[in-house]
Parts: C-alpha cells; sequence; structure tokens
C-alpha cells in the first residue's frame, strides 16, 4: 500500500524519478513508451466497448445492460491507472539497472475479459430464447 | 557524408514507431469520443446529455494537444534522441481515459 502510495506521486512528480539512477538508452525508454500506449489503447477499446454494450444491446434488460457496461467501463479505468503505474515502475527499474517489475495483471485482465464475452453470449442468446 | 547521415539515423526507427503509437493511441480515442457523442446525443435531447457530450469533446481536444505535443518532441529530437516522457504526460493521457469512463458512467445512469 506504502509503495502504491509512493508510485502515484511518482505519477506527477518527473524531477524524482530522474533524480535516480542514470538515464538508459532512450530507445529502451521509446519501448516502455509504447507498452504503455499500448495499454492505454486497450483501455480505451475496454471503454469503447462498455459504451457499445448501453447502446447496440437496447433490447436487453436494463440490470444486464448496466452490469455489463459497467464491468467493461470498469476494467477499462482500472487499464489505464494500471498503465501508469506499470510505466513509472519499468521507468524506475530501468534507471537503477533492477529486473522489470512483474505483474499478473495481465492474467487477471484476461480472464475478466474471458468472464464478460462468455456473459455477453449467454445474455444475447438468452434474450433471442426468452 | 551519407554514411554519417546513416549512422545518426536509428536503424530500429524508435522514434517513428512510437509517434505512429502515439497516433493509433489517437484513433482509439477518437472511436470513443464518437461513441460517446452518439451515446449522449441518441436517446435523450437534454440538456444533460448536451454537457456530457461537450464534456466528452473537451477530453478528446485534451487528447489531441498531449499526443501533439509528444509527437512533436520526438520528430524534433536529434541523434541522442528524444526526451523521456514526463511522468505528468503519461499520467494525464491516463487520466484523459479515465475521465472518458466516468463520462460513460454518468451516460448509463
Amino acid at each position: 500500500m506504502i509503495e502504491l502510495v509512493r508510485n502515484v506521486r511518482l505519477w506527477f512528480a518527473p524531477q524524482e524519478i530522474r533524480g535516480e539512477g542514470k538515464t538508459p538508452d532512450y530507445r529502451f525508454s521509446l519501448a516502455n513508451e509504447r507498452t504503455f500506449l499500448a495499454w492505454l489503447r486497450t483501455a480505451l477499446a475496454l471503454i469503447g466497448g462498455g459504451f457499445a454494450v448501453d447502446q447496440f444491446l437496447p433490447d436487453l434488460r436494463w440490470a444486464w445492460r448496466a452490469g455489463l457496461a459497467l464491468a467493461l467501463l470498469a476494467a477499462g479505468v482500472l487499464c489505464a491507472l494500471r498503465a501508469v503505474n506499470h510505466w513509472v515502475r519499468c521507468e524506475r527499474a530501468m534507471r537503477r539497472g533492477e529486473d522489470l517489475p512483474v505483474s499478473r495483471f495481465p492474467a487477471v485482465l484476461s480472464i475478466v475479459v474471458a468472464i464478460v464475452a462468455v456473459a455477453m453470449v449467454v445474455v444475447v442468446l438468452a434474450g433471442w430464447a426468452g | 557524408m551519407t554514411t554519417g547521415a546513416r549512422e545518426e539515423r536509428d536503424p530500429g526507427l524508435q522514434p517513428e514507431r512510437t509517434r505512429l503509437a502515439w497516433r493509433r493511441t489517437t484513433l482509439s480515442s477518437t472511436v470513443v469520443a464518437v461513441l460517446a457523442s452518439k451515446a449522449a446525443l441518441h436517446d435523450r435531447n437534454s440538456a444533460a446529455g448536451i454537457v456530457a457530450c461537450a464534456f466528452c469533446c473537451v477530453l478528446w481536444l485534451a487528447f489531441l494537444g498531449l499526443a501533439h505535443r509528444r509527437i512533436r518532441t520526438l520528430a524534433a529530437a536529434g541523434p541522442a534522441g528524444p526526451a523521456a516522457l514526463a511522468p505528468r504526460q503519461a499520467t494525464a493521457t491516463a487520466l484523459c481515459a479515465v475521465a472518458l469512463a466516468v463520462c460513460a458512467v454518468a451516460l448509463v445512469f
């Protein structure tokens, strides 16, 4: 928890991260930046999916529609915040010459996406049947 | 002369690839902004819908501005390579995405 607070402070403080270690090869920093952007696109896609569920499944019962949309939107928010956090952690690890941080977030996210997808298939099929 | 120019150029085209990654991200944010505007203006032509739509457009413009600044930094970089992304810029970009999601939650309810 304290580690997380310290990381959040780093999100807004460029000088603090520059103070640590030495600047890595710019190509590594750019690769880290591209990874961050890829995660941000994933977050945007999840948020867009939330909008799409809300709009393109109008026959669904409200509770289901809102629930699916909220699950996608929450996943998108988590993904965006985690993208910054992971980027900061990687940047710091590169400056200090440590190993890059590992994370179980990708596995959790894929499981959540799979569950939402299965739920959507079930809900749409049940909607057709009933 | 030619060899010198070739040495200056990063064979991995890292700045160019990063620039294109920013472009792709702005494209994604455009799709989300269009979906948001459609959602805001579709079912209710109320004041709240228009405010939400305007808010999404502002967020989209902020996103474009951030990406544009970064792309200019990347394009202007010399042979030593561009400066790393500032944490504040990264945070601002991610917060734009979060704000879009908050806007979406407000529209669902």
